[in-house]
């Protein structure tokens, strides 16, 4: 990896990061003082991905024109990394006439036709939609590549173990991306799942499984590179776990209450951990990284005021778009 | 639409609809199937009778008993472009799978304010009749259509089995495709005598949504689909020696649902009986109901009637599920019952 690469992952993850924070602040905003999901210019659940940025940003550093995610609820960090517009995106968070669906999808369900990007809010539910996105390529005779994309609470579902199987059997390329970030809503991963490992889950399907402790965006970057390229050349599917961090709630108005992990939390926290790093090897400076973050909330800012300067849907509109 | 010229010959409904695959495959190389034994054994049910031995293993995909997989599969293969010709190979089956279905294959065009396309069908085998109770007996086409995003056909005869198939294909949407078991015309299984007709050998569509008039008459309608158009049929010609006119809707498609075809012959006949092989309650039936009611319901002289499943499951032993399938007889009695 080159100096180049590495401010490429952390410029990145501060441009995911800013991104988040705003929406937190800007979601909390008009919500007070009686706390109601359903109020204000953001409406609805909302679950961000503060801590996660390493996955992400890892994986779709690799990816190229064509290439698909299928993203869980949880999506933000991956539509970005991915190339999805921004101030589409942010204007179907605000669900304007502007935004990458008009207003229809919301925060859980994007969708990026030309990113070949999209969500589904149900558990594991996108892994088999990934897999059908990478027989399409391979038919089509591309070196596509499909990411499927959940948590390690999806690990447990059906749609995860199908998925697999019907991945290695037809040796699609597919790159499932499971994201433990230690908790499924509230219960801890030692309390839903018997395997401390799902690549060890991923050998049983007969594929490539590597697990990514730490949180480390260069060994997401590495192993992502691997199992990418291994789909591209036609030699099958990969699962890569990375153990990362849920930084906030399972969704905003989550207090946590539950979480026996919340002591010095912030010393995980990638980003800084990483800076440092850069820094200390000389590749980061205090200037460059003030820069960079600045950069990150310029664009964000332009993000959010283009939101809110688009048109709010017709009510009429609600009827439009049930059939081609 | 039909093309006259061209040469027909008898065959089952079954085999029709592999002909429109067929037909699709060679026309549109972005067609495809996918499905449990659709391969080498050609459908349990026929539906892909002699496509393998043609098209091979590579577009002809025999897939491992995952449903939600494949589905999903032929969800993400059809947004990419493809038109996945997917098969459920028992509609009871949707249980392990709905969550595709119903949350993705039907709600993505929408979800992405019409950016993505889904052309895709899935097609599937419903009815009893043979004995196979409570988890392999279920029509559930009510189900499918109540929820919206999904265009719903349920052919009854072997030309509009061929003709919705190509229309089905075509379509930019996602599609479901409901046959009947004792209406393919299979070797093994009891059938009426319509499951195998006249059939064009060139291809032709049928449009989804048209309702067809299988027979005119004036005393009495029948709203109808499915095997249920074939037993209708069977009991109108019987009726007609007895001076009794019957017209009989077949609807072919529920979503869309074509509303002034069942309109214009209740206001003609003034007389309507639904016969619907799916649930009572809730369903198809009380949806025709409605539209009647909501349209005008002094165009019926006499308070309408239902012949459907009486809201319990499709039991075993013949004499208990022939007790509350809509069999001719009763068909024959509630017409009569509805002219008293």
């Amino acid at each position: 990896m080159t100096t180049l690469d590495r401010l490429g992952l952390y410029t990145e993850m501060v441009r995911i990061r800013q991104y988040e924070s705003r929406i937190l602040q800007e979601y909390h905003a008009d919500k007070t003082p009686a706390w109601d999901i359903g109020a204000g210019l953001i409406p609805g659940e909302m679950h961000l991905s503060a801590g996660q940025e390493p996955a992400a940003v890892g994986v779709c550093a690799h990816l190229r024109k064509g290439d698909a995610i299928t993203a869980p609820h949880r999506p933000h960090h991956f539509a970005l990394a991915h190339g999805v517009d921004m101030n589409a995106m942010t204007a179907e968070i605000y669900g304007r006439t502007t935004g990458l669906c008009q207003g229809k999808g919301g925060h859980m369900h994007l969708f990026d036709a030309e990113n070949h990007f999209s969500c589904s809010g149900i558990i594991a539910q996108g892994y088999p939609v990934a897999c059908g996105q990478a027989l399409a390529m391979t038919r089509r005779g591309t070196d596509n590549v499909a990411i499927a994309v959940a948590g390690e609470g999806a690990a447990n579902q059906g749609a995860f173990h199908e998925s697999l199987n019907l991945a290695a059997l037809w040796n699609l390329p597919v790159v499932f991306v499971i994201e433990d970030n230690d908790w499924a809503i509230s219960v801890p991963r030692a309390g839903s799942t018997a395997n401390t490992s799902n690549a060890d889950r991923a050998a049983g399907y007969g594929m490539p499984g590597v697990r990514i402790e730490d949180n480390d965006v260069e060994a997401v970057f590495e192993a992502a590179g691997a199992a990418i390229d291994r789909a591209r050349a036609g030699d099958g599917p990969s699962l890569i776990e990375v153990h990362t961090l849920r930084l906030w709630g399972h969704f905003e108005g989550d207090a946590q209450a539950y979480r026996d992990d919340m002591e010095n939390i912030d010393d995980r926290d990638p980003i800084p951990r990483y800076a440092a790093a850069l820094t200390a090897a000389g590749d980061l400076t205090e200037a460059k990284a003030a820069e960079i973050t600045a950069a990150a909330d310029a664009e964000v800012d332009a993000a959010i005021q283009f939101a809110l300067q688009s048109p709010i849907p017709e009510p009429a509109d609600a009827l439009l778009h049930v059939f081609a | 639409m039909t093309t006259t010229e061209s040469p027909t010959r008898r065959i089952t409904t079954a085999k029709a609809m592999a002909e429109a695959i067929g037909h699709e495959m060679r026309a549109d190389p972005n067609v495809f199937v996918m499905g449990e034994d659709v391969g080498a054994y050609g459908g349990i049910f026929g539906s892909t009778t002699d496509l393998f031995a043609e098209f091979g293993a590579d577009r002809v995909m025999d897939t491992p008993i995952s449903e939600t997989g494949f589905i999903g599969a032929g969800i993400g293969a059809a947004v990419e472009g493809m038109r996945p010709v997917v098969e459920l190979m028992f509609v009871d089956f949707y249980g392990v799978c709905m969550d595709q279905i119903s949350n993705h294959m039907a709600k993505i065009h929408y979800e992405s304010g019409g950016a993505v396309n889904v052309p895709m069908v899935l097609m599937s085998a419903t009815g009893g009749g043979y004995s196979d109770a409570a988890q392999h007996s279920q029509c559930l086409w009510g189900t499918f259509a109540h929820l919206p995003g999904m265009k719903v056909v349920v052919p009854s005869n072997p030309y509009d089995a061929k003709g919705l198939m190509a229309s089905a294909i075509q379509d930019d949407n996602p599609v479901i495709y409901l046959f009947h078991k004792g209406g393919q015309g299979l070797v093994w299984m009891e059938k009426n005598p319509r499951s195998i007709a006249d059939v064009p050998e060139t291809p032709f569509t049928v449009p989804i949504g048209e309702a067809a008039i299988a027979r005119e008459g004036t005393d009495v309608t029948i709203v109808t689909l499915s095997l249920s158009v074939q037993h209708s049929l069977d009991v109108a010609e019987q009726l007609a020696e007895e001076g009794i006119s019957v017209e009989i809707i077949d609807l072919r498609s529920l979503v869309p649902l074509d509303r002034q075809t069942v309109l214009e012959s209740v206001a003609k006949t003034g007389k309507l009986l639904v016969v619907d092989e799916d649930y009572k309650s809730f369903g198809l039936s009380g949806e025709i109901a409605a539209i009647v009611a909501e349209t005008d319901p002094t165009m019926l002289t006499k308070p309408m009637s239902r012949l459907a499943v009486p809201d319990v499951p499709i039991p075993y032993a013949r004499s208990l599920e022939y007790g509350i399938l809509p069999t001719r007889d009763k068909i024959a009695a509630a017409v009569k019952d509805l002219l008293a």
